[in-house]
């Protein structure tokens, strides 16, 4: 995949005037948000800054934000945590919430093949690694084949090893199902690799707004991938001017 | 190799390493900790074995745990045995265990004990069940929507501290001395214990489970079934277990109030003709029917939790 792909310009996340404030102390203000489908874009910024906040908004879980935020009904969560019900088996993880009927266990079965979890289909979550139980949240998001992608720093809990394995897989999976994505991250390597846009929030607005002009799969050791990593670390506050030339 | 590079701190052992036999070995028993000499100005570090060999744990047990563990029981009988036959203790205080088992056949070639143990059951199964399932309707009503945690938990923890056995005056003036009384007193028994584990457990069911099964569009009663129910299930079992307790604990007091059937009716005949071997065989009964249940709470336990420790028990 190249970025000559233009993302089409159907919207599927509509944003406008949007704040959030909690007890009187406002969190950001005026924020205006479009998100076209197949778009990936990630959202940086530092903690405390309300990236997760916004996500929360988009998924329906916030009931107290300002303005409007326009979203599809068809969208699905990966959280920090994977936040599988350890009652479940991990197919009956997958198959929650689906409409039931015969094809919900088809479904689930494809899902987990997807994931590379077919011989875990039948094991209690507990059981799992934290790489094995985000991949079946992963299933489990993207199973219901949604047009909006939620991740909210999905991988923040990984090891770097899996990590890495993860952007490979979550980048694959986005090129076939072609959901719309927002990657809350405070990793800029992460939203550089994947995203095909990047979003920095911080003082309450969005500082950047940039689109990643680099081809898949993208070289960290690239000097275009450093520059802009560079420019986006000193958005985030982060100096690295000492480093050695 | 690594650990043997670390010799030489300083520089001083310049020259190639040491084999592990030309290593300073530690020092006899009573000389300062090898950790201590770190500040010192030689440079020679102090190697020892981190757990003898010859002291590791080899897992090798002589004796089988469970084989270990019924030596106390079994030391208990025969202290028993011994202090009754040899007449150290008189029969009118306690009787002996060949007593002991002699009235349990008696009683049971009559009939009469199952009769009396059937009667005993009835009672303790129909409590139970009543105190167990008004306490779970209780726990949810509560846990789970405000106006009923407002109205039933406050009512439900003020009764609470009202001691059982405390009603059973109350309890013979509304139900008389029939079944009613004691059946009605088992009941309040066991509905606390269970109302208060599950509604605690109803609370603690992790909110981002919750959450994250609303944004894959489970609805609330699907919420309840799926999520809320299954997540307080660990602590109703919890509450169970102490219900069934209670319930035996109160059979037995219900049970001296007049009463013509019954283990408790059993006790009290035993106790106008000095049987005390009936006396001890009631009690041993009460122990075996107690440890049975809990047994029988424990393997629900492992099926229904076997997600906590993920074992495939199907």
């Amino acid at each position: 995949m190249s970025t000559t792909d233009q993302p089409s310009q159907r919207p599927v996340v509509v944003g406008r005037d949007v704040g959030r404030s909690f007890d009187g102390r406002s969190i950001y203000s005026g924020i205006d948000l479009d998100i076209h489908a197949d778009e990936f874009v990630a959202l940086l910024g530092r903690s405390g800054t309300g990236k997760s906040t916004l996500l929360r908004a988009l998924a329906g879980l916030d009931d107290g934000y300002d303005g409007s935020v326009l979203v599809p009904a068809a969208r699905s969560v990966v959280f920090q945590e994977p936040r599988l019900l350890p009652w479940r088996r991990v197919r009956a993880n997958v198959e929650l919430g689906l409409p039931r009927g015969g094809r919900r266990r088809a479904l689930a079965t494809g899902a987990l093949a997807e994931v590379g979890l077919t011989e875990r289909a039948g094991a209690w979550p507990v059981t799992l690694s934290g790489g094995e139980a985000q991949r079946v949240a992963l299933a489990r998001a993207l199973v219901r084949e949604p047009q909006l992608l939620l991740l909210d720093e999905p991988f923040g809990a990984l090891d770097a090893l899996t990590r890495l394995k993860m952007h490979g897989l979550l980048r694959e999976l986005c090129r076939r199902h072609r959901p719309a994505v927002l990657l809350v991250t405070h990793d800029v390597d992460e939203a550089i690799a994947l995203a095909d846009r990047v979003l920095v929030l911080d003082g309450g607005r969005f500082v950047v707004d940039r689109r990643v002009a680099l081809d898949h799969p993208r070289d960290r050791s690239e000097p275009a991938f450093g520059a802009l990593r560079a420019e986006l670390l000193e958005q985030l506050g982060v100096q690295i001017g000492e480093r050695a030339a | 190799m690594s650990a043997l590079d670390t010799i030489g701190v300083g520089g001083e052992l310049a020259g190639p390493l040491p084999r592990p036999a030309e290593l300073p070995t530690a020092p006899p028993a009573g000389g300062p900790p090898a950790g201590h000499a770190a500040h010192e100005p030689t440079s020679v570090v102090v190697l020892e074995e981190a757990w003898p060999a010859a002291k590791r744990r080899t897992g090798r047990v002589l004796v089988p745990r469970s084989v270990r563990r019924m030596t106390g029981p079994l030391l208990l009988l025969a202290l028993w045995f011994l202090v009754t036959a040899t007449g150290l203790v008189s029969a009118r205080t306690l009787a002996n265990p060949i007593d002991v088992a002699k009235a349990f056949w008696e009683l049971a070639e009559t009939g009469e004990l199952t009769r009396h143990l059937w009667v005993s059951l009835k009672r303790v199964v129909v409590g139970l069940a009543l105190g167990v399932s008004s306490g779970v309707a209780l726990a949810v009503l509560a846990g789970l929507f405000r106006l009923g945690d407002d109205i039933v938990d406050s009512a439900v923890q003020m009764l609470r501290t009202v001691p059982v056995l405390g009603l059973v005056p109350l309890f013979m003036v509304w139900f008389g001395i029939g079944e009613e009384p004691k059946i009605a007193l088992i009941t309040i028994g066991t509905l606390f214990p269970v109302y208060v584990n599950t509604y605690a457990g109803i609370r603690g069911v992790d909110a981002k489970l919750v959450e994250a099964a609303t944004t894959f569009g489970v609805g609330r009663w699907g919420l309840i079934r799926q999520v809320i129910l299954p997540g307080a299930l660990p602590n109703f079992l919890v509450g169970l277990r102490f219900s069934l307790t209670a319930s035996w604990l109160i059979l037995i007091v219900a049970e001296q109030l007049n009463t013509r059937e019954g283990l408790g009716y059993l006790v009290n005949e035993a106790r106008v003709w000095f049987r005390t071997d009936i006396i001890v065989l009631t009690l041993v009964i009460y122990a075996v029917i107690g440890l049975a249940l809990d047994g029988g709470v424990r393997l629900l336990e492992r099926r229904l939790l076997a997600w906590r420790r993920g074992f495939a028990a199907r």
